[in-house]
């Protein structure tokens, strides 16, 4: 393993700071909750809040790397007949992952003013 | 090929100290497309060691001389996930110097996608090896009103940025010039942030002083997407397109294949005409010149095959189809592109292993590749229609289905369980030591195929079958061939068996009683007997291991029918000739349907091993296959035989 992959491994895109984002800062309220990213309905946009790595962490640090960044907004474009994969559009393009992964990703409503990736998790740092 | 490694075949023949370039870039990166432009059409492929990656290399010339350009599979990022990315981490590992590690990195982002890809070109950087940063898609950026300035973001990123529009045949020549002094190519002052915050941060920066305005949506995608992706008509879509996919591979193909088979029977014709009467005609007519012909026929299905599969990933609609099918083949522990891998093998397992090459996952190729050969394949339907007539009278109805055909579609659902039943069964095995693979599958734009890319597949996929047609499985025919001929009787012999010499068909049956296969079919008489096959019915089995079909003509051959082509009179009235079943029917119904059942499992194909023996790199997994379908088969054929006994 080359070190670069071995620093890279060692990521920790689940960070604690951002697991109660917004509850302080006011606007997720309680009609806002966090929702796993696979119950948006299609068409709906909504932030990413947290990328949890509970199960898998290897799985989180990939979907970070496929632009499932905290703070990214996303849209569930449409999803497969019978339970199947859903796409969604992130960092600009689209993307199908099935409903066991887009679990792990947790999503809030997204706030009115446009969020820049990154910017919202340094936010939530600061609140 | 003279120049292949032993283990990490697949390497170029060239003087030390030739650059060496890798590339690297997510899949749908327009990667594979520049290094076809690069390396034209003599890429070399092979397996890197120990793991079912495809590895390809090629030349290209530049002004100062050669360059090895290096094909690393997809992968979104240097976190790898899969064997296929490992790879990509071992051979850009600057700390391990290998004669095959690279000196430089032609790094490749598609540009209407360039926020995620950027998360790649960040990891790679860090490497500190030489790189140039291609971005493709330029003229689809701008057609979507995307804008992006290729000299600030080489200023941002520190390296050289080159910008290539789809099928630009000038911005390669100029990519070739710049390839001269690829070791000369700056490395990045700074090395871009690993930390995950701070890479989004760093994403933002590079991305807002290139002045990046990212494209609008593609109308034209999101139009065709409603369509296609429509619960109702996506999926009729679909199927129709599925039925004209295996429409072209199994109808299409058939001329073509009678053309090839013509051409070697021709061939064999004028063989058995000028070479005179001996062993050696029979050797080079029926064994040379048949078993490449055999082989040689499923070229037409095979460059089919990838004419439509290529057509179907250009466009953008493999990931639909794959989209939509997920669900049904996650059942089985794969992924929605499997589908067309097993849909394929219907028609021939060859082709369908050869089409596991679209999965991005090593682990679900190999369950693909295991399972395919169940699928019940052209080949299987001759021994089924023979056998079928022995079991079930034509004129057997339940309602308005013929029992004929009934029994026919049993066999095909069979095959079709057995297969899902063995990709569950093998994604479960290997999965357990790999970890479960996340499954994500990107959407890309709906584009139009370009015909080099498709010329690329196609050239790729026979060329490489026809290399291994010309060692192991012409090789397998010859020995089948004289162990199915040899000894050749002498006349004495004949005379002494009371067999007219001039009576072709009697001394073929002679010859073929006492041949090698016929001592072997006596040998392994312990192993069958269970399943109600005797030694004539073993040489049957042990000479469809060329090709299942060939079982036909060699009952045939074995009962002496007046036309081998049609064997199932003399079958029908064949009886045991010794044991403790003497003088009884051979052909029972128990025996009949533990044979059905027996092709229906058993792997007896040379050139399907041969093929998956081609495609994981090892011979491991064609024996394992082996081994598994034939114990399966013997298990299965042993209970139908003892169920049908028991009820009829």
């Amino acid at each position: 393993m080359s070190e670069i992959t071995l620093t890279l491994s060692r990521r920790r895109v689940d960070r604690p700071a951002v697991i109660d984002a917004g509850a302080p800062s006011g606007h997720t309220g309680p009609g806002h909750a966090l929702r796993g990213m696979q119950e948006l309905h299609e068409g709906e946009q909504a932030a990413i809040v947290r990328v949890c790595d509970g199960s898998d962490a290897a799985c989180a640090r990939r979907l970070f790397d496929l632009g499932f960044a905290p703070g990214a907004s996303v849209v569930k474009v449409r999803r497969a007949p019978f339970g199947g994969p859903a796409v969604y559009r992130i960092a600009d393009y689209e993307i199908a992952l099935r409903p066991e992964q887009a679990r792990t990703i947790l999503v809030g409503t997204e706030s009115s003013e446009p969020v820049q990736p990154g910017a919202y998790a340094a936010r939530s740092f600061a609140a | 090929m003279s120049h292949e490694h032993h283990g990490g075949g697949g390497s170029v023949a060239v003087a030390e100290g030739t650059p060496r370039i890798a590339l690297v870039g997510s899949p749908n990166s327009g990667k594979s497309t520049l290094f076809n432009a690069l390396s034209g059409l003599h890429a070399k492929t092979g397996n890197y060691p120990g793991v079912t990656v495809t590895r390809y290399e090629g030349l290209t010339q530049t002004p100062a001389g050669p360059v090895i350009v290096e094909d690393l599979p997809g992968a979104y990022s240097l976190d790898p996930i899969s064997p296929d990315e490992q790879v990509v981490d071992e051979v850009l590992d600057p700390d391990c110097d290998r004669p095959t590690s690279p000196d430089a990195v032609l790094a490749t982002v598609d540009a209407t996608t360039l926020r995620r890809s950027l998360g790649l070109i960040a990891q790679v950087l860090t490497i500190g090896l030489p790189t140039t940063v291609i971005v493709t898609f330029t003229d689809e950026l701008a057609r979507r009103h995307g804008r992006l300035d290729l000299v600030a973001l080489e200023r941002a990123l520190g390296v050289p940025v080159r910008g290539i529009a789809a099928g630009d045949p000038r911005a390669v020549g100029e990519l070739r010039e710049h390839l001269t002094h690829a070791r000369h190519w700056p490395r990045p002052v700074i090395p871009p942030p690993t930390d995950p915050d701070e890479v989004s941060g760093w994403i933002s920066s590079v991305l807002a002083s290139a002045g990046y305005r990212v494209p609008d949506l593609d109308t034209r995608t999101q139009k065709i997407d409603a369509v296609l992706l429509h619960p109702v008509w996506g999926t009729i879509v679909f199927f129709v397109t599925m039925f004209l996919f295996f429409q072209v591979i199994f109808t299409v193909a058939a001329p073509l294949q009678d053309l090839v088979q013509s051409f070697f029977d021709w061939l064999a014709g004028l063989v058995q005409t000028y070479v005179p009467d001996s062993w050696l005609t029979g050797l080079l007519s029926q064994g040379i010149i048949g078993g490449v012909g055999s082989v040689l026929v499923f070229l037409p299905q095979i460059a089919l095959l990838f004419i439509v599969i290529s057509l179907l990933e250009g466009t953008g609609y493999m990931s639909r189809a794959a989209f939509l099918m997920d669900r049904v083949m996650a059942r089985a522990g794969l992924e929605g592109r499997a589908f067309v891998a097993l849909l394929s093998s219907l028609a021939c397992a060859i082709p369908g292993i050869m089409a596991t090459r679209s999965l991005p996952s090593a682990k679900d190729r190999l369950a693909t590749m295991l399972s395919a050969p169940l699928m019940t394949c052209s080949a299987r339907l001759p021994v089924y229609v023979m056998l079928i007539s022995l079991m079930v009278p034509a004129d057997v109805r339940f309602g308005p289905i013929g029992a004929q055909g009934g029994v026919m579609f049993l066999l095909y659902l069979g095959g079709a369980i057995a297969s899902m039943g063995t990709a569950w069964f093998f994604s479960r095995i290997t999965g357990r030591r790999q970890g479960q693979l996340p499954f994500y599958m990107e959407m890309p734009p709906y584009r139009l195929p370009r015909l080099a890319t498709v010329f690329h597949a196609v050239w790729d996929a026979c060329a490489a079958f026809l290399r291994k047609m010309t060692t192991i499985i012409l090789g397998a025919t010859i020995v089948l061939w004289l162990l199915l001929n040899l000894p050749t009787p002498s006349a004495a012999q004949l005379q002494q068996a009371g067999i007219d010499p001039a009576d072709s068909g009697a001394v073929a049956t002679y010859t073929l009683d006492h041949s090698a296969a016929g001592a072997i079919g006596h040998a392994i008489e312990p192993v069958f007997e269970p399943l109600g096959f005797d030694w004539r019915i073993n040489i049957g089995v042990i000479s469809s291991l060329s090709a299942r079909e060939t079982f036909v003509a060699t009952m045939g051959q074995v009962a002496a029918a007046s036309d081998p082509e049609n064997p199932g009179t003399a079958l029908e009235t064949m009886t045991v000739d010794h044991g403790p079943r003497a003088g009884e029917k051979l052909f029972t119904p128990p025996v009949v349907g533990s044979l059905m059942v027996f092709f229906m499992f058993a792997l007896q194909c040379i050139a399907t091993m041969a093929v998956m023996r081609r495609e994981t790199g090892t011979w491991k997994w064609p024996l394992i296959a082996w081994v598994y379908m034939f114990g399966l088969a013997w298990v299965m054929s042993f209970l139908t035989h003892l169920v049908l006994g028991a009820v009829l």
